[in-house]
C-alpha cells in the first residue's frame, strides 16, 4: 500500500499542514519508506488476538460531578495569539 | 566551588543535611557551570534567578528541620513538563513562548520534596527523535568526544539535553520523558542512568504529550541511587491522569541492597541482532557475568515477537502524535501564522510551526488513522502489541527481569543519521517493547566502547517491579568500571 | 400499507413520494460540571468563565470522567427501553475547528455505552408508531463560535465545550415532518421525566441532527442529506417538509441527490450546502489513549433502573386503566413531565374525570392562550383542585366555574372566595327556583302554550330561569321543576 502524491495532499489537508508543490515529491518518498517498513507487520498471525485497550491492568476512575475548576478565563486566553473581549478569535468562519 | 558539582545526588543531600555547604552554594555552583557550558545547548531556558530564590527557601527549611527527601537539590526538567509561569516550548517553534498557567504533576512533587529548578532543557521536537537534532532550539552537544576529534557527537534523544546536562555536570539529576526509549537510550549516549517506570507510575498531567499510550516521566542521574531518589518525588498517584495508578510509592532506595542472589535473570534470545556491534554484544555478556557471579541466575528467553516492536511502534506513536497534536492551530496559545481563512491559518501555522520529523510523523499517524487504513494499520500495530506484552507476561512467570543492551550503537556524530529516519529509529530497537508492554525499564551505565564512549545496559522489570529493576541496575553499577566524567572542554 | 401511512405520502409531478427520516438528538446531560472535566456547565456565563485548562485543551492536559453522566446515560438508555453495555470505549473524533480545543471530540464510535431500544410516538390523532433507537453514546459537547461580532473575524466562547452530550441515534423509522416533530417531543419528555436533560431547545441544550431521503414507497432507502443542530421543534419540520420537496424536484427533474450536510436557514426556511462541511470528512476516530474503557456492573445498571420514576408510557396506561382517561388525554398529560405532575396533584383525591377535563380543557387552554409556561402559571394545582371540589359538591355549576376560572387565572385568588365574593353560590334551595319558574309561567302564557305544540321551547325557559337567577340555579333542578310545572 503506497501513497502517491496526491494522498499525500489529501493527507496534508486532513493534518492541516500546508506542504509545499515541490516538497510533495520527497516527501511521498519518505513516508513511503517508513510505510513500507512497517508493512511487515502483515507477516504477524494476529487472529483472534485483543487489540490493546489498556497499558496496565488497571480500571477506569470516575470522579464526582462537582464544579472544581474554571473560573478564571483570564488564564485561559492568556497566551492567546488574538482576542477579544474575552474570547478567542480567528479569521471569520463561513458556515 | 566547582568541586560541589561532581557530587552525586546523594551526597549532595547528605552534605546539606551535615551543613557541609548550603543549598544556595549548591545552586550557584550549578549556575555557574550552566553558564559555562552554553556550547552544549543543554537548555531552552535557564531559570537562575528562579533556582536561587528556590535554595533560599530550602535553605529556611533545612535550618528549620522541615527539608523534604529532595531539599535544595538543584535539577534541570525537560522543556516537556510545563512550568507555571515558565516557558514551555517541547523544543517547538509551535510553543514558542508559551507560559503555562499551571505546573505538571511531576515538577510539582519534586517542588513539593524540595527540589530546585535550574532551567528547561532541550529536547527532539515534541520528544519526536533520538538524537536531539529535531529541536527548534538547535542540536545539543554530548559531552563526551571521541579521543582527538572535535566532532560533535549527539547526547540521544529525546531527552538528549537533559542527559547531555547531567553528565556534563551541570545538574544532580533532570527530569525525562520516554515513549520509546528517549530516557535510556539518551541515558546510554552520555553515562548515566535513566529509568522509565512502570506506565501509570508517574502521572502524566502537564506533560506535553506525544503519544499519550507510550509516554512516561522518569528520572535521569549520575547513579542509580540518585534515581531511587528521585524517582520516589516523582512519582505516585494523580486523580487528574485517569492511566496513573493509585498505588503506594516504595523507598526506593531502600531496595538498593546489593543482593541479588537467586534471581532469575532472562536474556531474550530475539535481542542478539544480526549485525549488532561486536562491544555491544561484549558489554552483555560482562553483564551476564556479572549479575551471574552476584549470585543471580541466568535464564535463556524468548520474546518471540520483538522484531516487530519497532514497526507497530512507528504506528501507535504517530497515529496518537497525530491527533495529540491537533490542539496546537494557533488559536489558543503558540504560534500562529495569519491566513486567508481559517483553514489556510491553520495550515500555515502548523507548517511554520513544526519541524520536518514532526511533520513527518503526523502525516505518517494521519494515514494510518484514516478511513480504509485504520484496520491494517492501527488496529493491526494494536494487536502486535498485545502479543509483545504476552510475550513478556509469558516470560516474567519465570524470571525476576530481562537483561538487554539498551542502545545498539555508542553515541554517533551530529548529522551521520539525520538524513534516515528509519535507521534513526534503530536506536530505538532494545528500548521501544518495554514502552509498548508499559513495562519498567533502567539503563545502567556499564562500560564504554573501543573510542571511550559510553554504553548503557538495560534491566527490564515487571509492572511496577522498578525495586527490582533498581536492585539489579545497582549490582551492575558496582560490578562495572566507572565511567569518567566527560572532559570539560566546552567551558572556552 | 396502512392508511395511516398512505397518509404521509406526498405528491409529486410524477406521483407519490415516501419521505424518510431520522434524527440525531444531542441532549446536553444535566449535571453541575463536565464529562471530563471539574468546570461548571451553568448557562449564560461570561465568555471562557467555566472553562478549565482541560477544556480549552492546554498542553498536557487530561481527561476524567464525570460518574454522574455515566449514570445519567444509562438511566436515559433505561428509558429508551435499551440495552446498556457493560463495557464501552471512548473514541477521539479527528477534526479541526475553532470551537473544537483539542482538534478531536472524545465520542464513542464502535462501542457506545447504550445500544439498541425502542420508542413509542403517540400522534395528535390518536394513532402511534415506534422508533427504533440504534444507539446512545457519551461525548462532549463543542465551544461556541460567534460570527457576527466582527467583519473578519469570529469569536470562539468555550463554555460549553466539554459538557456531556448523549446522542440519541433513531433508525430511519420515521415517515413525516409531524412524525418527527412528535418523536423529538416524546425523547424531551423521557429526558425530562429521567431529569437526564433539561430539553432546553433555545439554550440549545437539546438539538437535532436530522437526516432525509425521499423514495417512492417500496423501493430501497434513497440518498440521504443531513441538516445539522436544529434547535426548534418547528424548524425540524420546516426543514423536512423543505428538504424532502427539494429532493423530490430534484429526482423528478431527472437529477439525483448529493450526500451531504446541508445547513437550515430559519430566516427563509430552506437548507443549503453548508460550505464549511463541503469536503469529506475523514474522522480518524480511534480508542482515546488517555482513557481506559468504561466498564461497569449490572448489579449498578439494576440499582439505577429501580429508581427509575415512571416514565410517560406507563403514566399514559395508569391514566387510563386507574383513573379512567381516555387514551387522548391521557397522551395529552403525559406529554410532559410538569403537565403530568400538575394533573396528578389536581386529581389527587378527586373525579380525575373532571379533573383530567379541566386540566386539558379550560387550563391547558388558558396557558396557550397566554403564552405562560405550566411553572408560572397564575393557577396553582391545589387551587384547582379547590375549583374542581366546588363542582363536585354542587357548590358550583360547571359553567360558573367557568366564570371564576378566568377570574382565577387573572388574579390568583382563591375559587372559594371568588364565588363568595361574586355571590356565585349555586342556587339548589327548589322554593327559590320554584319561584322563578312560576314567575316566568306565569309572565308568559304564550310561550307556555307554544310549548305545548314545540317541546323544543322547553330550553328557552330554561333560559329565562338562568338570566332571573343570575346563572347560579343548580340546572338539574331548573329542568326538573320546568318539566313538572309545564307537563304537570
Amino acid at each position: 500500500m503506497s501513497v502517491d502524491t496526491e494522498t499525500v495532499r489529501r493527507i496534508a489537508h486532513l493534518a492541516r499542514i500546508a506542504v509545499k508543490e515541490e516538497a510533495l515529491e520527497p516527501m511521498t518518498g519518505e513516508l513511503n519508506t517508513i510505510l513500507d517498513w512497517v508493512e511487515q507487520l502483515g507477516e504477524v498471525n494476529t487472529e483472534g488476538v485483543e487489540p490493546m485497550t489498556r497499558v496496565v491492568d488497571t480500571q477506569l476512575r470516575w470522579r464526582q460531578d462537582e464544579v472544581t475548576d474554571g473560573g478564571y478565563p483570564e488564564r485561559v486566553t492568556k497566551n492567546a495569539p488574538d482576542g477579544d473581549d474575552g474570547f478567542f478569535t480567528v479569521p471569520k468562519v463561513v458556515e | 566551588m566547582t568541586e560541589l558539582t561532581k557530587l552525586t545526588m546523594a551526597e549532595a543531600r547528605d552534605g546539606l543535611k551535615a551543613k557541609e555547604f548550603t543549598s544556595v552554594e549548591l545552586t550557584q555552583a550549578h549556575v555557574e557551570a550552566i553558564e559555562s557550558a552554553r556550547a552544549l545547548n543543554c537548555f531552552v531556558t535557564e531559570t537562575a534567578e528562579r533556582a536561587l530564590e528556590q535554595a533560599k527557601q530550602s535553605d529556611e527549611r533545612l535550618q528549620s528541620g522541615q527539608a523534604g527527601p529532595m531539599e535544595g537539590l538543584p535539577v534541570a526538567i525537560k522543556d516537556l513538563f510545563c512550568t507555571e509561569g515558565v516557558q514551555t516550548t517541547a523544543s517547538s517553534h509551535i510553543l514558542e513562548g508559551f507560559v503555562p498557567q499551571y505546573e505538571s504533576t511531576v515538577s510539582a512533587n519534586l517542588w513539593r520534596d524540595g527540589a530546585v529548578m535550574l532551567g528547561k532543557t532541550n529536547l527532539d521536537e515534541f520528544a519526536m527523535g533520538s538524537s536531539n537534532e529535531t529541536s527548534f532550539f538547535g542540536n545539543v552537544v554530548n559531552p563526551y568526544r571521541r579521543p582527538g576529534d572535535e566532532t560533535p557527537l549527539v547526547p540521544g534523544g529525546s531527552s538528549g539535553g537533559s542527559s547531555a546536562a547531567v553528565a556534563a555536570r551541570l545538574a544532580l539529576g533532570a527530569t525525562g520523558t520516554d515513549t520509546g526509549g528517549s530516557i535510556r537510550q539518551p541515558a546510554s549516549f552520555t553515562g548515566i542512568v535513566g529509568i522509565k517506570p512502570t506506565y501509570g507510575r508517574c502521572s502524566r498531567w502537564g506533560i506535553v504529550a506525544f503519544a499519550s499510550s507510550l509516554d512516561q516521566a522518569g528520572p535521569m542521574t549520575r547513579t542509580v541511587r540518585d534515581a531511587a531518589i528521585m524517582l520516589g518525588s516523582m512519582a505516585g498517584f494523580d486523580p487528574k491522569d485517569s492511566t496513573c495508578v493509585d498505588r503506594p510509592v516504595p523507598n526506593y532506595e531502600a531496595s538498593l541492597t546489593g543482593d541479588v542472589r537467586g534471581l532469575k535473570i532472562g536474556v531474550p534470545k530475539e535481542y542478539r541482532l544480526d549485525g549488532m556491534p561486536g562491544e555491544i554484544e561484549a558489554l552483555w555478556q560482562k553483564g551476564i557475568n556479572w549479575l551471574k557471579a552476584a549470585g543471580a541466575e541466568i535464564v535463556d528467553v524468548s520474546l518471540p515477537h520483538t522484531k516487530y516492536a519497532l514497526p507497530a511502534y512507528y504506528i501507535v506513536a504517530p497515529a496518537e502524535a497525530s491527533s495529540n497534536l491537533a490542539r496546537y492551530d494557533g488559536v489558543k496559545y503558540g504560534l500562529r501564522e495569519e491566513g486567508t481563512d481559517i483553514a489556510d491559518m491553520y495550515e500555515k501555522t502548523r507548517a511554520a510551526g513544526f519541524g520536518a520529523e514532526v511533520q513527518r510523523r503526523v502525516m505518517i499517524g494521519t494515514y494510518v488513522l484514516s478511513a480504509g487504513y485504520y484496520d491494517a494499520y492501527y488496529l493491526k500495530a494494536q494487536k502486535v502489541r498485545s502479543l509483545i506484552a504476552g510475550d513478556f507476561k509469558k516470560v516474567f512467570e519465570t524470571v525476576d527481569a530481562i537483561l538487554t543492551p539498551t542502545a545498539p550503537s555508542a553515541a554517533f556524530g551530529a548529522g551521520e543519521k539525520s538524513d534516515d529516519p528509519l535507521s534513526m529509529y534503530l536506536n530505538d530497537v532494545f528500548t521501544v517493547t518495554g514502552n509498548l508492554a508499559g513495562l519498567p525499564g533502567i539503563s545502567v551505565p556499564a562500560g564504554v566502547d573501543g573510542q571511550g564512549l559510553p554504553l548503557g545496559l538495560q534491566v527490564v522489570g515487571k509492572p511496577f517491579d522498578e525495586e527490582m529493576v533498581l536492585k539489579i541496575a545497582d549490582v551492575i553499577e558496582s560490578a562495572a568500571d566507572p565511567i569518567a566524567a566527560p572532559q570539560e572542554w566546552w567551558k572556552a | 400499507m396502512s392508511e395511516a401511512t398512505k397518509s404521509n405520502l406526498l405528491q409529486g409531478v410524477t406521483g407519490d413520494w415516501e419521505v424518510v427520516v431520522g434524527m440525531e438528538i444531542h441532549a446536553q446531560v444535566q449535571s453541575k460540571a463536565k464529562l471530563f472535566s471539574g468546570a461548571s456547565t451553568e448557562f449564560g456565563a461570561e465568555p471562557n468563565a467555566n472553562v478549565s485548562l482541560v477544556d480549552a485543551a492546554m498542553p498536557g492536559m487530561l481527561p476524567v470522567i464525570n460518574a454522574y453522566c455515566v449514570e445519567q446515560a444509562v438511566r436515559t438508555g433505561l428509558g429508551l427501553k435499551a440495552q446498556i453495555n457493560l463495557r464501552s470505549i471512548f473514541d477521539r473524533k479527528n477534526y479541526f475547528y475553532p470551537d473544537l480545543p483539542q482538534g478531536y471530540q472524545i465520542s464513542q464510535f464502535k462501542d457506545p455505552i447504550v445500544g439498541e431500544g425502542e420508542v413509542i410516538v403517540d400522534m395528535p390523532d390518536g394513532t402511534s408508531f415506534t422508533v427504533g433507537i440504534e444507539r446512545l453514546h457519551l461525548e462532549q459537547d463543542a465551544g461556541k463560535s460567534i460570527h457576527d461580532l466582527h467583519p473578519s473575524k469570529s469569536y470562539v466562547d468555550l463554555n460549553r465545550s466539554g459538557i456531556a452530550l448523549m446522542e440519541i441515534v433513531s433508525k430511519p423509522d420515521i415517515r413525516s415532518s409531524e412524525q418527527a416533530a412528535a418523536y423529538l417531543r416524546k425523547v424531551r419528555a423521557i429526558v425530562r421525566y429521567l431529569g437526564t436533560c433539561d430539553g432546553n431547545m433555545e439554550q440549545g441544550s437539546m438539538r437535532a441532527d436530522v437526516n432525509v431521503s425521499v423514495r417512492r414507497p417500496g423501493d430501497p432507502l434513497g440518498t440521504r442529506c443531513e441538516m445539522k443542530n436544529i434547535n426548534s421543534m418547528r424548524f425540524v419540520q420546516q426543514a423536512i417538509d423543505y428538504e424532502a420537496m427539494r429532493q423530490i424536484e430534484i429526482i423528478e427533474a431527472g437529477g439525483t441527490i448529493n450526500q451531504e450536510t446541508r445547513l437550515f436557514d430559519s430566516r427563509n426556511g430552506e437548507t443549503r450546502t453548508m460550505r464549511s462541511k463541503e469536503e469529506a470528512h475523514d474522522y480518524r476516530y480511534f480508542p482515546d489513549p488517555d482513557l481506559l474503557p468504561l466498564e461497569f456492573d449490572q448489579a449498578w445498571v439494576d440499582e439505577i433502573a429501580s429508581g427509575l420514576p415512571e416514565l410517560p408510557d406507563d403514566k399514559k396506561a395508569r391514566f387510563i386503566a386507574d383513573m379512567g382517561l381516555s387514551p387522548y388525554d391521557a397522551s395529552v398529560l403525559v406529554s410532559d413531565k410538569s403537565r403530568a405532575e400538575f394533573f396528578e396533584a389536581v386529581a389527587e383525591g378527586r373525579d380525575a374525570k373532571l379533573a383530567a377535563n379541566w386540566v386539558t380543557g379550560e387550563f391547558f387552554g388558558a396557558l396557550n392562550k397566554n403564552g405562560t409556561a405550566i411553572e408560572d402559571s397564575p393557577i396553582s394545582a391545589a387551587q384547582l383542585g379547590a375549583l374542581v371540589d366546588l363542582i363536585s359538591d354542587d357548590t358550583i355549576s360547571g359553567k360558573i366555574a367557568k366564570q371564576v376560572f378566568e377570574i382565577m387565572f387573572e388574579t390568583g385568588e382563591e375559587p372559594a372566595k371568588i364565588v363568595e365574593d361574586k355571590g356565585l353560590k349555586q342556587v339548589t334551595d327548589t322554593g327559590a327556583i320554584e319561584a322563578a319558574v312560576d314567575e316566568i309561567i306565569a309572565a308568559n302564557p304564550d310561550k307556555v302554550a307554544e310549548y305545548k305544540e314545540k317541546p323544543k321551547m322547553f330550553g328557552w325557559f330554561v333560559g329565562q330561569v338562568m338570566k332571573v337567577t343570575q346563572g347560579k340555579a343548580n340546572p338539574k333542578a331548573v329542568n326538573d321543576i320546568l318539566k313538572a310545572k309545564l307537563d304537570g
